[in-house]
């Protein structure tokens, strides 16, 4: 994994390179650069199987972190290669012409994290949702909590219990169990 | 033969062209086309999903996946949960095998938290005991499921009393029947009960016999042999361009395994060899799931054989209620029934898991390649073809 990780950082600029195991490494490269170096490894270094694509939000930098896992079939090793983008602004150069199986990764990113991706077949076609016109489901900023209260009303006579309580009273019986106590241990 | 002799000349313009490809032009104004949506109320289909397919006859000229019907949002849940408490809903993104999702989450915890080598060896041997029967009774559905959609429906009403019998013996080991939550960070929650293996045992002696019989009624019977033959082929150029994995890609003869690639708890110390064929047709997929059955009856045989007879089932771990992960990130994967299964995980130092993702085979297999796979073909093949990818809607929604 070394030596792939020097032939690529001697074409481009790589950062944050970590070895997670002996066969997978994560590699963070410029957004320019990327679908480049995507292409490259995929003709030149026989990482012909895309695993997945995925996406994190790092809303306290303001940025989203796009993730393009390849796994090479030969060597039986795996390498994420991260972009970043900005999250105020959000666009990335499409790979569907590189995997057929790019765009339905992409119109879910669209769709969850309101990524644009121009030129990506079917990408405004609803995925998961249908008629959704509230911030995109899986930024951080989208409250769970807060829309299930706002729309749907809520039940009278509902006892709730914290399992994080009950699961300390069954687990750890011995040890502080009120949110007082635990106030205290910290 | 009876237009030649009744000297009748159709108009060939007027016909469903021959060759259907995706570049063919559909006019839907020309009222030649029909759209059938097939799901997701239907008997036939795959779990929760919608297929909306354009025919001209019975011949599907567009077809098109249509998921969401089983969206709760769970990725999104478990990133406001403490890791134990994700382990509830994890397993609910698969209900066929949910014990692959157990393994991840709790796999992934312990690389990151740097507690993967202290699982204790007893631990990992009942994990994989634990993965080789959702195996089975993933595959004591599926197999004779492909028969239900050419009509042979006795077969899957014995397989779904096998699979019972193998959610007795979960029962046993973990106290629950379809959601174990058995494999936990540190190594698993209870220890092989007493008599449990003579109990397996029993039971793998009737799915011996199943399998015998379901030869018979299967891979012996002509219509299933004539219409499966043949039908929906993928080629091994298909397999990286599509992500095609598991079965759907050794069908024709790309024979990747996780097991045997990237081998994970004991996989190499077990004696086996995935079974591939060249066809690549319905008919050579369901050939290899039926051998994937005899295997994982003999796999789990191997296991209780070559397991140790007690020690430790867990580690030592931090509290589970305050415990706070370093920031980092992982993909763990497995082989499952349907192929290769992976989670991305990624923790950001706190208490909570900052994003997790599931890569399920079901994601390509659903959408881009049943929508490539079903155009041309005939309307009464649709779900043969789509029950042969072996679709799970649940991990595509997640």
């Amino acid at each position: 994994m070394k030596e792939l990780i020097e032939k690529l950082s001697s074409k481009y600029e790589l950062q944050e390179v970590v070895y997670q195991r002996d066969n997978l490494v994560f590699a963070a490269i410029s957004k320019e650069n990327a679908i480049e170096a995507v292409t490259y490894l995929r003709d030149y270094e026989g990482y012909t199987h895309l695993v997945m694509m995925s996406c994190v939000d790092w809303i306290e930098d303001g940025k989203y972190q796009l993730l393009y896992l390849l796994h090479n079939p030969k060597l039986k090793n795996d390498i994420g290669i991260k972009v970043y983008i900005d999250r105020e602004n959000p666009e990335m150069v499409s790979a569907h012409h590189l995997w057929k199986s790019v765009w339905t990764y992409q119109r879910e990113m669209h769709e969850s994290f309101g990524i644009v991706f121009p030129g990506s077949p079917r990408l405004e076609e609803n995925f998961v949702v249908e008629g959704w016109d509230e911030t995109p489901f899986m930024r951080r900023d989208f409250d769970t909590h807060e829309y299930a209260e706002k729309t749907y009303f809520p039940r009278g006579n509902r006892k709730t219990n914290d399992p994080a309580e009950y699961m300390r009273k069954k687990l750890y019986p011995n040890q502080p169990v009120t949110a007082k106590q635990r106030k205290d241990d910290k | 033969m009876i237009n030649k002799f009744l000297g009748f000349k159709p108009d060939e313009k007027l016909l469903p062209s021959q060759t259907v490809t995706e570049d063919t032009e559909i006019d839907l104004s020309s009222h030649k086309y029909q759209k059938i949506w097939l799901g997701p109320n239907h008997p036939g289909v795959t779990g929760n999903m919608a297929i909306e397919l354009t025919v001209q006859g019975t011949t599907v000229m567009r077809a098109k996946t249509h998921v969401g019907y089983l969206h709760r949002g769970f990725e999104k849940l478990i990133e406001r949960r403490l890791f134990v408490q994700g382990f509830p809903t994890s397993i609910r993104m698969c209900v066929a095998e949910p014990d692959t999702n157990e393994y991840f989450i709790a796999r992934s915890t312990e690389e990151l938290s740097g507690y993967a080598d202290a699982v204790p060896e007893y631990a990992n041997w009942l994990r994989m005991l634990s993965l080789e029967m959702a195996r089975l009774a993933g595959l004591l559905r599926g197999v004779p499921g492909q028969g239900g959609t050419f009509a042979l429906g006795i077969g899957v009403q014995w397989g779904v009393y096998l699979r019972d019998l193998i959610l007795d013996r979960f029962e046993e080991l973990s106290g629950a029947r379809v959601y174990h939550m058995y494999i936990i960070p540190g190594g698993v929650r209870g220890a092989l009960p007493d008599g449990f293996k003579e109990r397996m045992e029993d039971n793998l002696r009737d799915i011996d016999d199943f399998i015998i019989r379901i030869k018979k009624l299967m891979f012996h019977n002509s219509v299933f042999k004539q219409r499966a033959k043949g039908l929906a082929v993928i080629t091994p150029e298909m397999v990286d361009k599509y992500g095609i994995v598991g079965t759907n890609a050794r069908c024709c003869g790309v024979k990747r395994d996780v097991r045997k690639d990237n081998p994970y708890l004991y996989y190499d110390k077990l004696d086996f060899d995935p079974p591939t064929a060249t066809d690549g047709d319905v008919y050579s997929r369901t050939w290899i799931r039926w051998q994937e059955l005899i295997q994982t009856v003999d796999l789990i045989r191997q296991i209780m054989a070559k397991m140790p007879k007690k020690g430790d089932i867990r580690c030592k771990m931090p509290n589970v209620l305050n415990w706070k992960i370093p920031k980092g990130e992982t993909y763990v994967r497995l082989e499952s029934g349907r192929g290769e299964m992976g989670m991305y995980y990624v923790t950001d130092g706190s208490d909570k898991p900052r994003r997790i993702n599931l890569r399920g085979p079901s994601y390509n297999h659903a959408i881009s390649v049943l929508e490539h796979m079903l155009i041309g073909q005939d309307v009464a093949d649709v779900h043969a073809i789509m029950v042969s990818l072996q679709t799970c809607p649940p991990e595509i929604e997640r």
